[in-house]
């Protein structure tokens, strides 16, 4: 497999950036919560870094936090993060179409830096085009860069830093809605979305753990899947596969 | 200096974090999809989205409970409004912020 050189590094990099700051913002107050936590449960700042950077999930770096406290062993806090990140697993499925013909090390490279915050944005970049593997490399990166940093100065900062300021606790969850709309591209992916939200929510409320998003996920774009066939096969067939 | 078992656990954490990034993109991205996957591939966007907001703002931390006061949730209309008309990522997030802000204060 061959990869085409980079192209001219100085606008990637500029795109990139540009692209994810509303990430940046949005880790800013939760990688600071991290580090006052984690300190708290008695990790150094050492510790913290090598944590944020090893593993980058901000979800089961919380629960793990939790778990250490609480003194629970490595293994079920491994098999806890293992069932907390699955849902990459879809994430990557679905950008592995945009990253065909990479190279391996490219693809090891862009992996480590696969969250929901980059999935979100890169899709909706390649979406609208103009968009390309570089660029979403470093929307990546330049998102760890800040995690990890902000886990870091957490366990100084955190506490001058007044909780919930000026709203930066919505940051994330306000851009995950401008990211929802932009995929919402005809009434079938309204429909997935909104079925894929209400599943979730039901078994959020029922079960413990966070099989709910990966499960809602899988049956409601099933279910989509299954409509947009079942629409095509009834009358006219104006876009059948050739 | 972290002690070897923190060092071993967070060697298992970062690997069990990794594979399932990695794995889709070392198997799929070198190949060509059947139609259908493809197509199914498709939707998996606007769901994940969906299956990963909805809880967030429908319902509460520990214990998990549907609560439509929450400031997450009034914060949303106006997040959403915004998306909806402008398109602007910037214009949402600071609109989605200062609801919530507002929200926060009122409730």
């Amino acid at each position: 497999m061959t990869t085409p050189a980079a192209p001219n590094p100085r606008p990637v990099l500029m795109d990139g950036l540009r692209t994810a700051w509303p990430i940046c913002l949005g880790y800013f107050p939760i990688g600071l919560a991290f580090g006052v936590l984690a300190q708290k449960a008695g990790l150094s700042a050492w510790e913290i870094g090598l944590m944020a950077s090893m593993v980058f999930a901000g979800g089961s770096q919380f629960i793990a936090v939790a778990m250490l406290q609480a003194g629970a062993p490595a293994v079920p806090i491994i098999a806890t993060t293992f069932m907390v990140n699955l849902r990459h697993f879809l994430m990557s499925s679905s950008l592995s179409v945009h990253l065909r013909g990479s190279s391996g090390r490219f693809l090891a490279l862009f992996a480590y830096g696969v969250t929901d915050e980059s999935f979100a944005v890169n899709m909706g970049r390649f979406r609208d085009g103009g968009w390309d593997r570089w660029r979403a490399l470093v929307v990546n990166h330049a998102a760890n860069l800040v995690w990890i940093v902000c886990c870091v100065a957490g366990t100084w900062a955190g506490r001058f830093i007044p909780a919930g300021a000026f709203g930066i606790d919505y940051a994330l969850t306000a851009m995950f809605i401008c990211l929802l709309v932009f995929q919402l591209r005809s009434r079938l992916f309204t429909l997935t979305a909104v079925l894929a939200g209400l599943l979730s929510t039901a078994l959020y409320v029922t079960l413990p753990g966070t099989v709910n998003v990966v499960a809602a996920a899988i049956a409601a774009a099933t279910a989509g899947f299954w409509l947009r066939r079942r629409g095509r096969s009834g009358g006219r067939r104006p876009d059948a596969d050739s | 200096m972290p002690t070897r078992d923190y060092l071993l656990l967070l060697a298992g954490m970062a690997a069990v974090t990794y594979l399932p990034r990695w794995l889709p993109l070392a198997l799929l991205a070198g190949r060509r999809l059947p139609p259908w996957l493809t197509e199914w591939l498709e939707l998996v966007p606007a769901a994940i989205l969906g299956a990963l907001l909805a809880p967030a703002i429908l319902a509460t931390g520990e214990p998990r409970r549907i609560d439509l006061l929450r400031p997450e949730f009034i914060a949303a209309f106006p997040a959403f409004f915004v998306a909806i008309k402008s398109r602007s990522l910037a214009g949402t997030v600071v609109t989605g912020m200062l609801s919530f802000w507002l929200a926060k204060t009122w409730f």
